[in-house]
């Protein structure tokens, strides 16, 4: 569904990414692991046409969309959670989760749909975006994608820093995701997470893809990979 | 007491000025990230455009405070297309210099074509005069530019408070990336709104006409005092702008009143005090500081 072939991702002279392929077929869940500064999220950005200096091929569905503008890139399903939540302050719980169009209908979340899932955004949804605790954000980062109808989804280390309660109501939501056809690329530092959503692994280093592990094998290697990470 | 609060008239008058043109920049800036200095020379042309136009064809007063900002708003349109959006992909300071110099040149083009001294302008008769309530007397053109720019700044706060393209401006000038990210083609909305931050500006100048002294220089001033406004505060942020606009005025009528010759300075004091306790301004948020 979503394939990157050769991809390089420069900042001025220093190049972040040196030639990145990887696939996400329809309805997986993969997760990218990595030391820091391994190139993650500057792969998630790349996908999301926000990064300018880029070179490669990115395809979704077998149609280029290397060209695209980041709005263009979401209305053709791409769904970004970037690592810092990105909740607006200056909108109102409801409008940071109406802010974006439903790109797919089909697949969309409704408003009521969200509110069920999420009571307390129901309950805060006239307060500015910001007053959430964090947990609350991410949930509210999350939700509003799913609103869109997002094909798939593109989430920067979703359980970072959140408590182990809310990562597990995380680690629910991209299970019932997944169990909705919906695929997931998702960056995580946390192993025992990845393990626990995920089809398949990709390990970046120094910007290229190291290992391409199934979560078989990845659960098996589970603490050469922590020892690797640094964890 | 009579004199206070005619002072007070008096400087929520003049901020009103301050308070629509400054408006005109915060929107500019929050969602083009463009600091236009030459927005003052659009609240001139605004002046000029209402003086040449009731001259050559006999626009009044009223008609002209609709023409006028429309006519300034394809100004601005125009300006963005041709000129502001090459240098949107560099660095915001390209921009900056760009403004500065168009202000520069639309003062000269001016001055060539109608020197430098004022234009007259009449204002309609039922402006004129004073306003009678009780003891205190107000002159009625005075309250009708603080009232008319009353209605226009909660216009524009409904529009952005209660609207979906208000939503969309407050979206992109908090987080300009993400909002792309998010499927809205911000580009759309960027040459609208510069348009409209013009046009706010023009809107200025027209209410200033039968006000001020309509010269090629009358902007020159104003944008200095502008900048201080959009300071005080908090560079992007609308409420911000109108409050610290009428803020502003008062300070300048009771320095006129009080200490003729200190009143420009206090307006640059205040700011000064403003930035040393807040530096991101009044309203502004402290990460974009």
């Amino acid at each position: 569904m979503l394939e990157v072939r050769g991809l390089e991702a420069f900042y001025g002279d220093a190049q972040a990414l040196h030639g990145v392929d990887l696939v996400v077929r329809e309805g997986e869940v993969v997760t990218l692991v990595g030391r820091n500064g391994a190139g993650k999220t500057t792969l998630l950005r790349c996908l999301m046409g926000l990064h300018r200096d880029v070179r490669g091929s990115v395809t979704l569905d077998g149609t280029e969309i290397t060209g695209l503008g980041p709005h263009q890139r979401a209305r053709r399903g791409l769904g970004w959670v970037q690592d810092d939540r990105g909740i607006y302050a200056s909108l109102s719980v409801e409008e940071n989760l109406t802010l974006p169009p439903v790109t797919h209908p089909d697949g969309a979340w409704s408003l009521a749909q969200v509110y069920d899932a999420f009571p307390v955004l129901a309950d805060r949804r006239r307060a500015p975006g910001t007053t959430l605790s964090g947990g609350e954000q991410q949930m509210l980062a999350l939700a509003r994608v799913l609103r869109t109808g997002a094909r798939v989804l593109l989430l920067d280390e979703p359980s970072e820093g959140l408590a182990p309660v809310i990562v597990q109501r995380i680690r629910d939501i991209v299970q019932q995701v997944k169990a909705n056809g919906t695929t997931v690329l998702l960056v995580e530092q946390n192993v025992r997470f990845a393990s626990s959503v995920a089809d398949r692994h990709y390990v970046l280093a120094e910007g290229h893809v190291a290992a391409d592990l199934d979560n078989e094998e990845f659960t098996r290697r589970q603490d050469e990979l922590l020892a690797y990470l640094g964890m | 007491m009579n004199e206070i609060l005619q002072y007070t008239v008096q400087g929520l008058a003049a901020g009103s000025f301050y308070a629509l043109a400054a408006l005109g920049l915060a929107i500019i800036f929050g969602v083009l990230g463009v600091v236009n200095f030459a927005h003052g020379a659009c609240y001139m042309l605004g002046a000029f455009a209402a003086a040449v136009l009731m001259d050559l064809v006999g626009l009044n007063f009223w008609l002209a405070l609709i023409v006028v900002p429309v006519l300034m708003f394809f100004f601005g349109v125009l300006l963005e297309r041709l000129l502001v959006s090459r240098l949107t992909a560099l660095d915001p300071l390209y921009n900056f210099l760009l403004t500065f110099g168009l202000s520069l040149l639309l003062v000269d083009l001016v001055k060539r074509e109608y020197g430098v001294s004022g234009q007259p302008y009449t204002r309609p008769e039922i402006l004129g005069g004073q306003l009678t309530l009780g003891a205190l007397r107000l002159p009625t053109y005075q309250v009708f530019v603080l009232v008319f720019s009353l209605l226009v700044c909660l216009g524009v706060w409904l529009l952005m408070t209660r609207t979906r393209i208000g939503m969309i401006v407050r979206a992109s000038t908090e987080k300009s990336e993400l909002t792309r990210a998010l499927g809205i083609d911000v580009n759309r909305w960027v040459t609208p709104v510069f348009g409209f931050g013009i046009a706010l500006a023009g809107l200025a100048g027209v209410l200033a006409a039968p006000f001020r002294a309509i010269t090629a220089d009358m902007g020159s001033s104003f944008i200095i005092i502008l900048f201080a406004v959009v300071v005080i505060g908090g560079l992007g942020s609308i409420v911000g702008a109108v409050v610290a606009g009428f803020l502003v005025g008062l300070v300048e009528a009771f320095g006129q009143a009080y200490a003729p010759t200190l009143s420009q300075i206090v307006i640059f004091v205040l700011m000064a005090v403003v930035i040393l306790i807040r530096p991101a301004g009044l309203f502004g948020r402290e990460e974009n500081a």
